[in-house]
Order: C-alpha cells, then structure tokens, then sequence
C-alpha cells in the first residue's frame, strides 16, 4: 500500500468505503482492533460530515513513520459552506441536521490530535491523528 | 441491502451481518417497524457479534428503533456489541442508557421473558 491514499465522498456508498480504508491502513501499521475501531469511527464521521454539509470532498490517510513517532494522519478536506462557529459544533449534542451532535466532538476524543479550519463560503479543513502506542 | 429479519415464536430475531450504510439502516428501521406491526411481536432481538463499527449516525436510529418498537409495544435487546464498539461508542458520548442490553443472543432471549413475564 502507498503511504499516502486518499478517498473522494461524494455518494453515501463513500462513507463506508472511506472507514473500509481507514480500517485497512490502520491494520497495517499495527494497531490494535480497538484503535482500529476507534480509528474506522472517526473516518465514518468525517466522511459522512463532508457529504451532508459540502456534498463532496477528500480524506487522505499519511503513515507517519520516525524515529520519535508512529502513527496515521488522517485529513478531511471539502469545499462546502463551511462552520461558522467552530467552538458550537465541537460541543456534544450541537447538530443542524438533527444528528446527536457526536461526530466531531467524537472524532476529537477517538483520535490524539485533532485539527480543525474553516471558512465560510470555503469549506472545512480537519486533520487528525493517532499515535501507535 | 436488506438485513433479515427471522420471526421465531412471539419474537422477532435480527443477526445484522452486513457492513451497515445509512440506506441499510433506514430501510431495516422501517422493516423492523412494519414486521412488528404485522407479525404482533412483543420482543425483538438485535445482534450485534459481527458489526465492528457503530458511528453516531448508526448509533442514533438504533436508539430510534428501540424507542419506535417501544410505542408500538415491542421490547427491544440489544445483544452481542463487541468491545472495540462499546469502547468507540463511549468516546463518542453515546450511552444507550434507556436501551436493554445483553451478552449475545441466548441471554438476550432471557432478558425479555424475564421483561415481559412470559
Ligand atoms: N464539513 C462540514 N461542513 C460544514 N458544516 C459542518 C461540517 N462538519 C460539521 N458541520 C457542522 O457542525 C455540526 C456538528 O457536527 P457533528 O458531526 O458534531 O454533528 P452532526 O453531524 O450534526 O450529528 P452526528 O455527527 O452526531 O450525526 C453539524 O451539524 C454541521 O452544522
Ligand atoms: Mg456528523
């Protein structure tokens, strides 16, 4: 596999396909089924944030591999509308869609580093990673 | 895809063994709803041993089906989560509180003979 690989969301089918991935990439750099899952999780809900709220977009996965660090990056990128307040959608239970409001406040408590960048009218920009421990 | 719904006695029995996309999750909602309408059931098992993910989208119309089933005077059992998935599902701040759980499908079948006092 190439250290880096990237999925398009732009039909519901992708939000499985991208968490299959993130599944697979995570397998291979040695993590444990419960990182796995942790990881698959956080994959499902970027994915299915990008293709309700901006339609399409992009996640990529990156091995990090260094003498200090091991791990895998992954980054969510779309070109949607965009989150004006970006500290009222990391709040759980804040949805616009009905939701739980658990997708992002989630995926910041499954992963190690959470990232997120966004600009109205210009889209989201969430970069995340979990370390092999 | 359509998840199997088996009716076995006053039961209703689901072992989900598919990968679940958000389609396959309405459509069994629905079927899950309909089936208890027309078949009068007043307990439902929904295994989970082979599901190795649940996202908050899953998450929430699982919730859904227990409480739907409920008004329509149906218990439902959730059984079998594995422990990736109850550990992803914490994280999440997803709880499941006011949804009965069991170990796998045997003690799930227990649970509601011992809820329904048959
Ligand atoms: N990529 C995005 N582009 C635009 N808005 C977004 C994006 N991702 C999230 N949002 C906004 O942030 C809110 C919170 O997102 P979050 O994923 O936490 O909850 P949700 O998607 O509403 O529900 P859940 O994820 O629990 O099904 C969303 O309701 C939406 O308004
Ligand atoms: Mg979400």
């Amino acid at each position: 596999m190439e250290p880096q690989s990237c999925v398009n969301i732009h039909k519901e089918w992708d939000i499985v396909g991208a968490r299959q991935l993130g599944r697979e990439m995570a397998k291979r750099l040695g993590f444990g089924t419960v990182d796995q899952a942790r990881i698959a999780t956080a994959v499902s809900e970027l994915a299915r944030n990008i293709y309700l709220y901006a339609e399409k977009g992009q996640i990529c996965f990156e091995f990090i591999d260094n003498i200090e660090h091991r791990g895998l990056c992954m980054t969510a990128v779309d070109t949607g509308p965009g989150i004006s307040d970006i500290s009222q959608a990391m709040q759980d239970g804040y949805t616009t869609s009905g939701g739980l409001g658990a997708g992002l406040p989630g995926v910041r408590r499954l992963m190690d580093e959470f990232d997120i960048h966004s600009e109205i009218g210009n889209g989201t920009r969430i970069k995340a990673i979990k370390w092999v421990r | 895809m359509r998840i199997p719904i088996l009716k076995l006695h006053n039961y209703l029995l689901i072992s989900i063994q598919t990968e679940i996309d958000d389609q396959t999750a309405i459509q069994f909602q629905e079927d899950l709803l309909d089936k208890i309408h027309k078949s009068g059931a007043s307990g439902v098992v929904i295994d989970l041993t082979s599901v190795d993910i649940i996202d908050s989208f899953i998450a929430k119309v699982l919730g859904d089906v227990v409480s739907m089933s409920d008004l329509m005077g149906a218990k439902v059992v959730l059984t079998g989560i594995q422990p990736a998935v109850a550990m992803t599902l914490i994280d999440l701040g997803i709880h499941l509180q006011n949804v009965p759980t069991a170990l796998d499908l045997e003690q799930g079948l227990l649970k509601l003979q011992q809820e329904l006092g048959v």
